[in-house]
């Protein structure tokens, strides 16, 4: 089985529309319905609007099916200079006769109701876009203003009513967005009408950093993941983080991958760390952690590997001149696009979002190892347990993925060595541990293997040197395990 | 109330008096020819002979037949009665059920009516 997919289950046969949003049809089990309506509410800056834009926009560039945006906010101008940053280019997409956009104004200082009527100006715009277009999709942005511009309820109301079963007679897909209100899901209670589908947008502040998050309120017809999910918007988009059930169920390879340094391959029987499995090299300052992972990433790049290096405490050309004086020509790799840095200061952003950029690195760069240096630098950003989660989800992930990871910890010397800070060792399959011991005048580095889940190990500790032509350890050959 | 000089006063009577001159141009947008679109019409037509004799303009716009008309004058309700001129520009959506508010809301001057503040 195919460590990247996750098995798409269909339920009792709701047809589905794609979205094209990155992790976003993984919740929902493969998209939105088809043909029906789906609300999409939240605050202001939430989201929504670039939500059903790229749900169009998506729809034509990855499904060829043409879509129809009709604005009450913002003028087509307005939104085509907004989502231009995103390499949409919608007068390109008109152009192409695949995309339609109505700017609608209901300004209540023009408008005088004098009598009865009803919107189905309204209507005959909307048909006029998707006749012209051939629309399979549509948006609608927001449905808010109308409430806003026109006084007369009970005829608002009504021809809502009539709007979405027009809809649903026209077969297009559509997404409507609303105003999330005080007490009730949308401020004028459009979830009346349209309730096949309710996705709900947040935007909140915790921790002094601003997080986004998306929930499926409800999903009718369909199975959907119920937990809040955490997105990012970036320059290709919003991304959702689909985080997938914490089940133990990843394929087990009997593969091996080097450790970087030959010697220690040998005490883990001449081969190395299996293949996605999750190491963690503690050590309190200086007793030589990022070297032992930079090896590690170098010889991941030799033999053929892309290498995602996490690094959360050094800027990338430091670290690359502190490994070239132990030998380790980083910078080639670099250079020849094998080995990339996601180097980051870890208070940029939530836990929850440097998951998110994480996962969105490992979709671009497809790498099938992976360092974070260290780990212990988000312990600013969260609590013990949230960062625990955090790990959890990432190591979950990578795992699915057939990646193997290194994280390197840093311990305090007061604590003891043997603790984590984060009490992550449990999420590990192996565990190395690096010291430092004064002895008279002598310092020996030593490494001692804590655990090694599945793999027979040397239980010698052993002795090793930094010298300027990498790691190397003193014994020749290990003792018998 | 501020207190108004002789040379302010004689700029309102004279915008009053063009104002009862004023030429109006109006457009009425309606969806077919049900029987609601021609009782709209009848009436719109109707009010700008009893108060705009002679100094009106009302083009009348089927949205079925001109789509993109709607657009430009922002139309989303029928029926909708635009007034191009006199500045401002207004719309006035519903078939005239309240006179009055169509009166004040075009600001028609006439002879017979007191002239608004």
């Amino acid at each position: 089985m195919n460590p990247m997919k996750k098995p798409i289950t269909q339920n009792s046969g709701i047809a589905k529309c794609p979205t094209g949003i990155r992790g976003l049809d993984e919740i929902i089990f493969g998209g939105l319905p088809r043909g029906r309506p789906t609300l999409l509410c939240g605050g202001t800056g939430c989201g929504k609007t670039l939500l059903a834009m790229e749900f169009i926009v998506r729809g034509i560039r990855e499904f060829n099916e043409p879509g129809v945006f009709m604005a009450f906010e913002e003028t087509a101008d307005e939104l085509a200079a907004n989502v231009a940053s995103l390499g949409f280019d919608l007068p390109a997409l008109e152009r192409r006769k695949k995309f339609a956009i109505d700017y609608v104004r209901i300004e209540r200082s023009e408008i005088e109701e004098i009598g009865h009527y009803n919107l189905e100006g309204l209507f005959v715009r909307l048909a006029h876009m998707i006749h012209k277009v051939g629309a399979k999709r549509v948006a609608l942005d927001s449905l808010e203003a109308l409430f806003a511009g026109l006084s007369n309820e009970a005829v608002l109301r009504g021809e809502l009513r009539r709007l979405f079963r027009w809809l649903k007679d026209q077969r297009v897909t559509a997404v409507i967005t609303a105003e999330q209100g005080q007490n009730t899901l949308t401020r004028h209670g459009i979830e009346e009408y349209v309730s096949d589908c309710v996705i709900l947008l947040n935007h909140r502040m915790i921790n002094q950093v601003a997080t986004r998050h998306l929930r499926v309120v409800k999903y009718r017809g369909s199975a959907h993941g119920t937990d809040e999910y955490p997105t990012m918007i970036d320059e290709t988009g919003l991304r959702v983080l689909p985080i997938s059930s914490l089940g133990l169920d990843y394929g087990v390879t009997k593969e091996r991958v080097s450790t970087g340094v030959k010697a220690l391959d040998a005490t883990f029987g001449f081969k190395g760390y299996f293949r996605n499995s999750s190491v963690l090299i503690s050590g309190t300052a200086g007793t030589g952690k990022s070297s032992l992972a930079a090896s590690f990433a170098e010889a991941a790049c030799r033999h053929g590997e892309r290498c995602l290096y996490i690094a959360y405490e050094e800027a990338p050309a430091q670290i690359i001149r502190n490994m070239a004086s132990i030998g380790l020509d980083l910078s080639h790799w670099v250079g020849n696009g094998r080995l990339q840095f996601h180097a980051v200061r870890p208070t940029y952003y939530g836990l929850e979002q440097h998951l998110v950029a994480i996962h969105k690195r490992l979709e671009e760069f497809r790498p099938t190892a992976v360092v974070m240096d260290p780990l212990t630098n988000l312990t600013p950003i969260g609590t013990a347990p949230e960062i625990t989660a955090m790990l959890t989800r990432l190591v979950d992930f990578l795992k699915r993925r057939g990646i193997t990871a290194i994280f390197t910890s840093l311990t305090d010397a007061q604590r003891g060595q043997e603790q984590t800070s984060a009490g992550v060792s449990s999420l590990m399959d192996t565990w190395l541990l690096l010291r430092q011991v004064e002895n008279n005048d002598d310092r020996k580095r030593l490494l001692y293997i804590l655990k090694s889940r599945g793999m027979a190990h040397s239980s010698q500790v052993r002795e090793f040197l930094l010298t300027d032509k990498g790691i190397q350890f003193h014994d020749a050959a290990p003792r018998d395990a | 109330m501020p207190i108004r000089t002789k040379g302010q006063t004689k700029t309102i009577i004279a915008a009053a008096k063009k104002m009862k001159r004023a030429r109006y141009v109006l457009r009425l947008f309606i969806a077919g020819l049900s029987p609601r679109s021609t009782e709209a019409i009848r009436r719109v037509t109707a009010f700008c002979e009893e108060y705009l004799a002679n100094r009106y303009e009302l083009e009348i716009v089927d949205i079925y037949q001109k789509p993109d008309l709607m657009r430009g004058e922002q139309i989303i309700a029928v029926p909708t009665l635009v007034k191009h001129l006199p500045a401002p520009l207004h719309r006035f959506i519903g078939s005239i059920d309240n006179e009055e508010k169509l009166l004040s809301g075009l600001d028609v001057q006439l002879s017979t009516r007191p002239v608004k503040s």
